[in-house]
């Protein structure tokens, strides 16, 4: 190993991590996961998700602790505003996954990063989710993400940091890509 | 007949291609005895498995093989399917190699002590198989296929041969490798509106610094990089082929020149639903990953023209304008209105290993191999994008892998048998 190698912290366990890959390309079953969330209404637009428990690596898994995502509308929309919307939760998804992503690669790249700030914007014609113009979708336009990152690279090494993070990510897949969804009542 | 049609002999070479071939030309050199079974004839994928306008995607003096060269007047040309027939046929009956043609392998079965390879036209038991059948025998289709309307002609790029197979009007052409970008610029320029579906691809030019673009990536070395060198062979395995053609007519071939003749580009094909062809919005960061790759490559080129003192015999270095994404990204193309009446698949091809020994493959059906060398001892495998090196899958990638391999085969005979003629000649 090298001495960049040793100086290089982004806080990222790229040996566990690698380690992983190598065990779970012999052992693909164990590849498998299934995330869960539970959402209880509160009240008007006002909800409640928590999630603890996921499944992977063969066995029952759980987050150190309960996480609690409380969302609701903004006071413009009638609403008390007790939390993000819901598509706003959907942007800090991207975000988390890709910041998250950044940090992995560059440290499995060697680049020290200094700071990552990303800012997102996501466009939407309510005429979509109020059913005013059929020609319109409920989603987002359009999701536009941008970085700011301070770290020993040279631009087009953090360019390809970013673009590799794309390349790797769960959420950016899921945003990218139509995900078939079942939707079922008891 | 020297050899019959079945019996019993040292080594089995499956497939008289390229790869093959100069397997031959080696066991030959060391009086290994062998023979070639070929399902169809000498080069047959090149006669049979390709389109009609295809060229070789590498210059003519790049095409070579063990002691046989291009000799031709066109050194900087490309070969049409058949001049490489001619060129690999020629091969054939100058080295004399053992090859029996229109003879199907049917079942290759690992046995204690060797190989038990059935074909159409008897059994043989041999010591050792080199497999050489190819890399592009099936084509790879996803399974969203299924859900393409009925009454739209689909067609993979295996059994594309020209225009006159599609019906008039749109065509969705998904991949945009050489395979994809090649066919869908025949299909524009034929009269037919297409629609090019692009997932992740290796943009390249033609001529970098006045050279072409095989000649830099072989003096700079890129061409000869071992297998085991390689920072993660696995997906170095998996880099789809670089958007190349064989012609100088234009710098690139890309997404650029597409969209600048009409195309409509998208992203990757990524699901249909009610009739309608959904697009990944990954587009823009597919298209970056390219560009960003490539400009690796050529800054890789420019190192070695600094530091081999070679700067002065080529050009000055170049940059090349990003690849341009539509402001307006397609997301979803409707395939019930009559505007798209045929889908291309050029999504790729994967080899064919159904008549071959379980043990030899793994869990995806691809051999298990280190450098072609299998699992399974005295089982071998040439001709496979990156096998030993870059080049492996190129025509002249052939040679370097076969000497190789047939080095390694020869070694592992001479274990095997005290009675080995390769143990004399050491």
């Amino acid at each position: 190993m090298s001495i960049a190698q040793v100086s290089v912290n982004n806080g990222v366990n790229v040996e566990a991590l690698l380690g992983a890959r190598e065990a779970l390309t012999d052992a693909p079953e164990g590849a498998k996961f299934t995330w869960r969330a539970t959402c209880d209404w509160i009240n008007g637009t006002h909800s409640a998700t928590t999630v603890r428990g996921f499944f992977g690596l063969g066995e029952e898994q759980s987050h150190r602790t309960e996480f609690r995502f409380e969302t609701d509308h903004p006071e413009v929309f009638a609403s008390e505003d007790n939390g993000a919307t819901p598509v706003e939760v959907v942007l800090a998804g991207l975000a988390g996954c890709l910041t998250a992503g950044i940090a992995a690669v560059a440290q499995n790249r060697n680049i020290q990063l200094r700071s990552v700030k990303a800012t997102l914007e996501g466009g939407m014609d309510l005429q979509g989710i109020l059913g005013i113009d059929s020609d319109v979708r409920n989603g987002f336009d359009g999701i536009k993400v941008h970085y700011d990152i301070d770290a020993d690279a040279s631009r087009e090494d953090i360019a390809a940091l970013v673009a590799q993070s794309q390349k790797r990510s769960a959420v950016f897949d899921i945003i990218t890509n139509p995900t078939d969804v079942t939707v079922t009542v008891a | 007949m020297k050899h019959p049609g079945s019996g019993t002999i040292d080594v089995i070479v499956i497939g008289a291609g390229h790869s093959g071939l100069a397997i031959s030309h080696f066991l030959t050199a060391r009086s290994i005895e062998h023979v070639v079974l070929e399902r169809g004839e000498i080069a047959n994928s090149w006669r049979r498995e390709r389109w009609d306008s295809l060229r070789l995607l590498t210059p003519n003096w790049q095409s070579r093989l063990p002691d046989w060269s291009y000799s031709g007047d066109d050194p900087d040309g490309f070969m049409t399917m058949s001049e490489v027939v001619d060129f690999i046929a020629a091969y054939a009956a100058a080295t004399g190699a053992p090859v029996r043609t229109g003879t199907t392998v049917t079942s290759v079965a690992c046995l204690d002590g060797g190989f038990r390879v059935s074909t159409d036209r008897g059994d043989w038991r041999c010591r050792a198989v080199i497999v050489a059948s190819g890399a592009c025998n099936l084509p790879v289709v996803p399974a969203v296929s299924a859900a393409i309307p009925k009454d739209i002609l689909q067609l993979t790029a295996l059994e594309y041969r020209n225009p006159q197979q599609l019906p008039p009007g749109g065509v969705l052409v998904v991949g945009a490798s050489a395979t994809g970008l090649q066919l869908a610029d025949e299909l524009q320029r034929a009269g037919h509106e297409v629609t090019l579906a692009v997932g992740e691809h290796v943009r390249m030019p033609r001529i970098y610094r006045g050279r072409d673009i095989q000649w830099c990536m072989h003096a700079a070395g890129i061409l000869d990089q071992r297998y085991d060198e390689a920072d993660d062979i696995a997906r170095a395995r998996r880099v789809p082929s670089p958007q190349l053609v064989g012609s100088r007519e234009q710098t690139f071939m890309d997404i650029n020149l597409l969209a600048s003749r009409g195309a409509r580009i998208a992203g990757r094909l990524a699901g249909i639903r009610d009739g309608k062809a959904l697009f990944s919005g990954s587009l823009r960061n597919v298209c970056a990953l390219a560009d960003l790759k490539m400009n690796r490559l050529l800054a890789a080129i420019d190192e070695w023209a600094a530091q081999s003192g070679q700067a002065r015999d080529v050009a000055p270095a170049e940059t090349f304008p990003p690849t341009r994404v539509p402001r307006s990204l397609c997301l979803s193309l409707d395939l019930k209105g009559g505007d798209i009446r045929s889908v291309l698949w050029a999504t790729g091809y994967r080899p064919d290993y159904s008549w071959l020994d379980d043990k030899a493959l793994d869990r995806k059906g691809h051999i298990r191999h280190d450098g072609g060398r299998g699992v399974v001892p005295g089982l071998y495998v040439i001709g496979l994008p990156f096998l030993r090196r870059r080049k492996s899958s190129f025509i002249h990638g052939a040679g370097d892998d076969a000497r190789d391999l047939v080095d390694h085969l020869a070694g592992w005979l001479g274990t095997r048998t005290p009675r080995s003629r390769t143990c004399v000649a050491v």
